[in-house]
């Protein structure tokens, strides 16, 4: 399994592809260089140009000017502030639950259970492989009101459901950036100076192991972030008022307001992406410095 | 430590019991209902159901997009990774790249479809420039955003940014000795590419074409908020079943799922069994 988890570290830790340098190219090669600056700006205009034209329709809602009357609408919207709050809130129950299940599971496999690790990291990889929409289909049947577990039935057990769910489809991420931050540190050692100390084994993990890999903590929390607070397939198919739905409901019957929540959703994934990034070289620069 | 050794196992129960009612149970609860009958015997029937005209030319649609999308994200994406690494851009350059690819992978869903049509829908930002500054109609002309190409064009905005993070650290692992070895060897650059680097990438970029595949195969909200229910690729059916069971037989529903799990559990297949041929190169 190690090509899925090798390719999952580098969506993670975007930086160290930065850092690690390819052959230098042999200077002079005229027609080589022709032809890389043509696939790199027909990409630039690619992409650019959905950006561009997004926020330029984004602009378009006054008749003949450029206003910011599509992103007063949209901010005005009580809706709006309703549903993103739903979804931040969704976001970060998601985050600190996902580390609460996360960070001792993978703590417990490097410690004591390193044959069970293959498992453990198939099951993780798991959601990359079963498409969201089929296993939000399976928590529609096995937790309505009349089944053991009768989730779908409450509010308050719907949502918590919907969180499980986001936990899962952010376990590939967390998991494997945890994984990374632990294989830095000597966990052995660390946790049988902590024993001889007499710790416990909350104040272990709680006080020694999750300060030690925070950056790969934080860098599993953005992304789950960014992958929570646009989903659409989940909170949608179990009703729940979160962003993507409303998105998706507003970009039905307006013209101009959805344009503006796309150049505010990019600005959101750009943040999680730049404190991410930010975060993995603090870090490294940190552990670089000791 | 050695009278603690059968308790072990305890510390990972809260993971196990987490997967196992979040991702296994669901996953099989579905997939035994795919094989059953509404009266709870074993059946193939709901299976066989699948190859009705309807169902079938879903799958084959949904297929066709993601083959589309993954084909060309892969060939596009290439172009821009080799051009990063090998094509003699500046250095400065990869930074950005890399960074923007990062964001661009993570931009999916509803807001794609946004920003897809105020660029390229009927009044968006590209048909009206292509049109008042070139006179060239592309709606005219037969181009549709909410089609095959449309969505397909769309899905490449996540689809290329993923090919480039996956292949450059592949297109990095081609050794600088290589080229070397080709060059006093005689080699032209196409001679190079052709018969040393894409035989030694081959399984790298066939199994991230699986992944790509699977990546577009179970994305829904894209095409949901750029198409509604127009256009009926598969997971677009299965919403509109799970919502309000318009196949009027809810096990057809469970069989659509399971087919669903079949096509992207086989390209993960594939993408797992190449990736560990790819691993020999990278060492």
């Amino acid at each position: 399994m190690s090509f899925l988890l090798s390719t999952l570290r580098r969506r993670l830790s975007l930086k160290r592809l930065q850092r690690r340098g390819g052959p230098r190219p042999k200077s002079g090669n005229g027609f080589r260089r022709f032809w890389s600056w043509t696939a790199l700006i027909v990409g630039g205009l690619y992409f650019f140009l959905p950006l561009i034209g997004t926020l330029e329709f984004s602009l378009r809602m006054r008749r003949g000017e450029y206003s910011l009357d599509a992103y007063r609408s949209v901010l005005e919207d009580p809706r709006f502030q309703q549903t993103l709050g739903y979804s931040v809130i969704m976001a970060l129950a998601t985050i600190v639950v996902g580390i609460l299940i996360v960070v001792p599971t993978a703590y417990w496999v490097r410690l004591r259970l390193p044959r069970w690790r293959p498992v453990i990291e198939f099951i993780t990889l798991l959601p990359l492989v079963i498409p969201a929409i089929v296993v939000v289909f399976g928590y529609i049947r096995l937790f309505n009101t009349s089944s053991f577990l009768p989730m779908t039935g409450t509010t308050m057990g719907t949502n918590i459901l919907l969180m499980f769910g986001y936990v899962m489809l952010a376990l590939p991420y967390t998991y494997r950036a945890v994984d990374t931050g632990l294989s830095t540190i000597d966990v052995r050692s660390l946790t049988e100076a902590a024993q001889s100390l007499g710790a416990s084994w909350v104040t272990i993990i709680g006080r020694l192991i999750l300060p030690n890999v925070f950056g790969a903590v934080m860098s599993g929390a953005f992304l789950s972030f960014a992958i929570v607070i646009g989903e659409f397939t989940m909170a949608s198919l179990l009703n729940r008022p979160a962003f993507g739905p409303y998105m998706q409901i507003l970009g039905a019957n307006r013209a101009y307001e959805p344009a503006a929540l796309a150049v505010i959703a990019f600005a959101i994934t750009w943040a999680c992406m730049g404190l991410l990034s930010l975060v993995t070289r603090i870090t490294r620069v940190g552990r670089a410095g000791k | 430590m050695s009278q603690k050794f059968g308790w072990n196992w305890l510390g990972v129960v809260p993971f196990l019991a987490f997967a196992l009612l979040f991702l296994m149970l669901p996953t099989m609860n579905i997939v035994i209902g795919a094989f059953r009958t509404p009266g709870g015997g074993f059946t193939l029937a709901n299976v066989q159901g699948l190859f009705s005209p309807r169902i079938m030319s879903s799958f084959i649609l949904s297929i066709q997009i993601s083959a589309a999308s993954a084909l060309l994200g892969c060939l596009i994406g290439f172009a821009i990774a080799a051009a990063m690494v090998h094509g003699g851009l500046p250095k400065w350059l990869r930074g950005p790249i890399t960074t923007f690819s990062g964001v661009a992978s993570n931009f999916a869903g509803v807001p794609l479809a946004f920003a897809f049509i105020a660029t390229l829908g009927r009044v968006g930002l590209v048909t009206m420039l292509l049109r008042d500054w070139f006179g060239i109609n592309i709606y005219a002309m037969g181009f549709n955003l909410l089609s095959f190409w449309g969505l397909t064009l769309t899905y490449l905005f996540f689809q290329i940014p993923l090919m480039v993070l996956i292949i450059t650290p592949a297109l990095d692992g081609l050794k600088k000795e290589w080229r070397e070895a080709a060059e006093v060897l005689g080699a032209s650059g196409w001679q190079y590419w052709r018969m040393v680097a894409l035989p030694v990438l081959f399984p790298s970029l066939l199994g991230t074409f699986a992944l790509l595949f699977a990546n577009s195969f179970g994305a829904i909200a894209t095409a949901y908020a750029l198409t509604g229910s127009t256009l009926s690729i598969v997971p677009i059916m299965l919403y509109a079943q799970i919502r309000g069971d318009v196949l009027q037989d809810p096990h057809l529903g469970y069989a659509m799922a399971f087919g669903m799990i079949v096509v992207t559990g086989a390209a993960n297949l594939v993408y797992i069994i190449l990736r560990t041929r790819a691993e020999r190169w990278m060492r």
